[in-house]
């Protein structure tokens, strides 16, 4: 799967993406933020409060509980500011 | 349209290439976001935009269907740019054009909140302390909800 981090997320976990071997068992959204905080400080600190976290599954925003694929892009960001 | 670039643009050669060939169009409505020297008390050096290049084309070009189907258009452009931007530079261009007013002036202020809680750009900005990440603000929520109320 590839992974996508922006804005503080990526100056956080220290990337701006990378691709990852699903675990078994790791189908949905929610899963997957289990999985990565699992995986280190940095991502258990960045990801910590998901009130100011937002998804995006193939360039969708989506929810806690959407499902994911090995074939898919999934982006990790913070409330978007443009405009 | 939709645009979404590095480099600046001229809004009087814009607006005259939206409107251009259809006589149809009684008037345009435009907003131009600019970049302010000072926020929450702290000067503003400079601010560097990021984006999510892919989804922020699909997401403005979602916005720009929508305000279609809400409103009669005749043309919508929307141009915003990334990278680094320093006070005064032009951040944002979001023009309508319909027949009579009310469209215009409502579907581009439908567009700019929307803009603002949709479209993947994230602000750092660059202040004496340092830089920092902007946060996301609360009134530009509720701003984009009263279009969903009705």
């Amino acid at each position: 799967m590839k992974l996508l981090y922006f804005a503080w997320l990526r100056t956080r976990i220290g990337k701006a993406e990378e691709r990852v071997e699903l675990p078994a068992g790791v189908t949905t959204v929610a899963a997957l933020l289990d999985w990565l905080r699992s995986r280190g400080p940095a991502f258990a600190e960045a990801l910590k409060d998901t009130r100011i976290l937002r998804v995006a599954v193939n360039q969708h925003y989506v929810g806690w509980n959407h499902p994911i694929h090995p074939s898919d892009e999934v982006a990790l960001f913070p409330p978007v500011t443009g405009g | 349209m939709i645009r979404v670039q590095r480099e600046d643009f001229d809004v009087g050669a814009e607006l005259a290439a939206l409107a251009h060939g259809q006589p149809g169009i009684g008037g345009i409505a435009s907003f131009i976001g600019l970049v302010r020297d000072v926020a929450r008390g702290e000067p503003v050096g400079a601010m560097t935009l990021e984006h999510y290049p892919g989804m922020t084309e699909r997401q403005l070009a979602a916005i720009e269907t929508e305000a279609r189907e809400r409103w009669p258009l005749d043309a919508v452009l929307i141009i915003h740019r990334f990278g680094r931007l320093e006070p005064g530079e032009r951040i944002v261009l979001v023009a309508t054009a319909s027949a009579h007013r009310e469209a215009a002036f409502a579907s581009c202020q439908f567009l700019m909140d929307w803009l603002k809680t949709q479209a993947p750009f994230w602000k750092l900005e660059e202040t004496p302390k340092g830089a920092r990440w902007v946060d996301a603000e609360a009134s530009d929520e509720a701003a984009a909800a009263r279009w969903t109320q009705d």
